[in-house]
């Protein structure tokens, strides 16, 4: 550690102390600064070296699993769960913590930067959707970013894909010199009826026909292939099949590798989290931890972290789902649908820089499927007007549905209308302010000081 | 009522990437709520269409990618129709990468491309940052002006011909070029805007103008909407202006 570094470590404790958001950027932005080649440095301090997890949905819950499975193998981690997900976040987690493998999820703009400086082990690509076109552009351009990285980095890294997304399983190809291990869902029962809209990879990465699907299970994440070249989805190494659904209390899978196969029971619910799960099992494997244990580490997970947060509020069941695009909100509205109406609902729409400027995603998303299914709904955040709208134009009845803006005023109101849970779909600054709101006025501890 | 607006959706399957069915969603609603039948139809890849047989016509913004494979197509199997439709007065409402298209030319980060030519203005791709944020712009004549908002996310800079009108005077955001303060283009009842996306449900008083414009297409010439409910339809107008005037 250089002098620089131990100087950041104090800026950060005094951010932190000063009540200056997180603490989890300023000593990273700060060194960053003094030091470009900081993280590739501090990195370099890894003895069992490092893990990095990108997507477009589901960064923080998918390394959360992983992290949970590499503990229940006694390995020291670095992580930047509670932080930014950006360079700055990563260093800062890199000047705080002390472990031997780093495990951090990265920003899908920042993965190309962020993968030359730490040569990882093992990279783990999720998703692509689209998702805050003012912010990121358009997906496939990221996907080409992403497949240069590939193509162009060390023997020592192996790449873990989605074998589903077309955008992301195309980054393995043509030949990326680490090894290439593909996870995937196999049971078509849980596919949907009809092709959703919410789409984006429309066109072949080979030859731009239009891809084929034989079944789709959320956005375009499915089994794909090309019928003008050939180019087709690859067969996961790390499978799930006979696919349980039980309503926001989780679901069952069975896994199967080449070798072996277990029975997966996950304490979250949605298929999202199954590719979650499944993207931390096969990261697990390229490391080398056997796949029960694996199982094993994801079945007793707590239930209370991540994306799916679960809080007991005056005799009440608060359960937070973070929504920021259309696909993402498309799986947590097919979650809530498996769940008894009629639905109270709290959705808070920010238009903040880090929830994107642009609020027309909601326009994309499908709020009609729970337009029957609703009891009370209140709508939060700085375009609490724009959500009740959607919601009306879903076939919402727009009697149920209450505007106010603010954040506790709305929260409060909402839990007394509620008759026993209340789901919260805030955005991702919406969420932060939840989490805010519910450790001050409820005396819960804030996340980053647990 | 027993009138049907008939709305004609150009390429829904590539030009949608800013949720463009929004404002689909909310002519629907708007239409059926006051007992006036609303029929959808699309037209793709490859397809022709009557240009008599719509009194709308909708096209919205794609990737790149998309936008060339429609440009293309789009010349050469809906240029004549859609001519003709805009001159026999159809509300046509062209949206971001779908506004672009009408003019001469039109551009991607790889070079200059063939435009359909129907109205004289020209799109280019300089070295510069796009264009993205809020926007809201001022519309009509003096005797009616109204304001309209929405959001903008473009690459592409317009510069409107000589005497080519654009549809509105930009109040906050950057508008055809970051530089001459216009937005979009007007011509009939043609609208031309890089306001994309979901713009009728930030705009219902807008939304309702088009509705209008094409019932009296039919022949009705003195159509009148029957008022709704529009307390959060007017709430959201509001915020969505307030977002662009504050981040000014």
């Amino acid at each position: 550690m250089t002098a620089f570094d131990t100087i950041v470590r104090g800026v950060g404790t005094l951010s932190r102390l000063t009540g200056r958001g997180g603490g989890t950027t300023l000593p990273g932005r700060l060194l960053l600064k003094l030091d470009p080649g900081a993280l590739s440095r501090l990195g370099s301090g890894l003895t069992d070296g490092s893990v990095l997890v990108s997507a477009t949905n589901g960064k923080t819950t998918t390394s959360a699993m992983l992290a949970a499975i590499l503990n229940s193998q006694g390995e020291s981690l670095v992580a930047n769960s509670a932080g930014s997900n950006m360079p700055w976040g990563i260093t800062t987690a890199l000047v705080d913590g002390s472990g031997s493998l780093g495990l951090f999820e990265v920003d899908e703009a920042w993965l190309p930067d962020v993968a030359a400086a730490l040569d990882p082990k093992v990279i783990l690509l999720g998703n692509l959707f689209r998702d805050q076109l003012d912010r990121y552009g358009e997906t496939e351009t990221l996907a080409s970013r992403w497949r240069e990285t590939a193509n162009s980095s060390g023997a020592g890294t192996t790449w873990v894909l989605n074998a589903d997304d077309p955008l992301v399983s195309e980054v393995g190809r043509p030949e990326p010199r680490g090894e290439v291990l593909y996870f995937g869902i196999e049971d078509l029962a849980v596919a949907l009826p009809e092709a959703p809209h919410a789409r984006d990879a429309k066109h072949c990465r080979e030859c731009g026909a239009t891809l084929e699907f034989a079944g789709i299970f959320s956005g375009h994440l499915g089994h794909w292939s090309c019928p003008d070249c050939g180019s087709s989805r690859p067969l996961p190494a790390i499978r799930a099949t006979d696919i349980q659904l039980e309503g926001m209390s989780g679901l069952r899978a069975r896994i199967e590798t080449d070798f072996e196969e277990g029975l997966l029971v996950l304490p979250i619910p949605g298929l999202y989290n199954l590719y979650n799960a499944l993207g931390a099992i096969a990261a697990a494997t390229a490391l080398g931890v056997g796949l029960s244990d694996c199982l094993e580490a994801l079945s007793e997970m707590d239930a209370v972290f991540g994306r799916v947060e679960r809080f007991r509020l005056e005799g009440r069941d608060l359960s937070v789902l973070l929504i920021k695009n259309p696909v993402g909100t498309n799986e947590v509205l097919r979650t809530l649908g498996l769940e008894d109406p009629p639905l109270d609902l709290w959705i808070c729409l920010n238009d903040r820089i880090a929830d994107g400027r642009d609020v027309s995603w909601i326009w994309d998303a499908d709020f009609e499927v729970l337009a029957e299914r609703v009891g009370s709904v209140t709508c939060a955040g700085t375009r609490a007007s724009e959500m009740a709208l959607r919601l009306k134009y879903a076939g919402w009845d727009a009697s149920r549905i209450q505007v106010e803006g603010n954040v506790g005023a709305s929260l409060e109101s909402a839990l007394e209308r509620c008759s026993g849970s209340l789901f919260a779909l805030p955005t991702y600054t919406a969420l932060l302010e939840l989490e805010n709101y519910i450790s001050t006025s409820r005396g819960l501890e804030r996340y980053w000081e647990r | 009522m027993s009138e049907t607006l008939k709305l004609l959706s150009l390429y829904p399957d590539q030009m949608n990437i800013y949720a463009d069915r929004g404002n689909i969603t909310f002519l629907e609603n708007r239409c059926q709520w006051r007992g006036i039948g609303f029929e959808v139809v699309s037209c793709g890849i490859g397809e022709s269409f009557d240009p008599g047989a719509h009194d709308m016509i909708y096209i919205g913004g794609g990737q790149d990618r998309d936008q060339e494979q429609v440009a293309q197509d789009m010349i050469t199997t809906k240029r004549a129709a859609l001519t003709e439709a805009i001159e026999s007065d159809a509300v046509v409402l062209a949206v971001c990468g779908g506004y672009q298209l009408l003019g001469t030319s039109w551009a991607t980060d790889s070079g200059i491309r063939d435009g359909l030519g129907i109205l004289d203005f020209e799109t280019v791709r300089p070295d510069e940052p796009r264009l993205i944020g809020p926007v809201a712009i001022e519309i009509g004549s003096d005797l009616s002006k109204a304001t309209v908002a929405g959001f903008e996310n473009h690459g592409g800079r317009t510069w409107l011909g000589e005497g080519v009108r654009p549809w509105g005077k930009v109040l906050a955001g950057h508008g055809n070029n970051d530089r001459d303060r216009t937005e979009g283009v007007a011509y009939r009842n043609l609208i031309g805007t890089y306001l994309h996306g979901p713009l009728l449900p930030k705009n219902h008083t807008l939304a309702d103008s088009l509705i209008t414009q094409a019932l009296q297409r039919q022949g009705s010439p003195e159509i009148s909407l029957e008022p709704l409910e529009d307390d959060l339809e007017e709430a959201a107008h509001r915020d969505a202006l307030e977002a662009a005037l504050s981040a000014r």
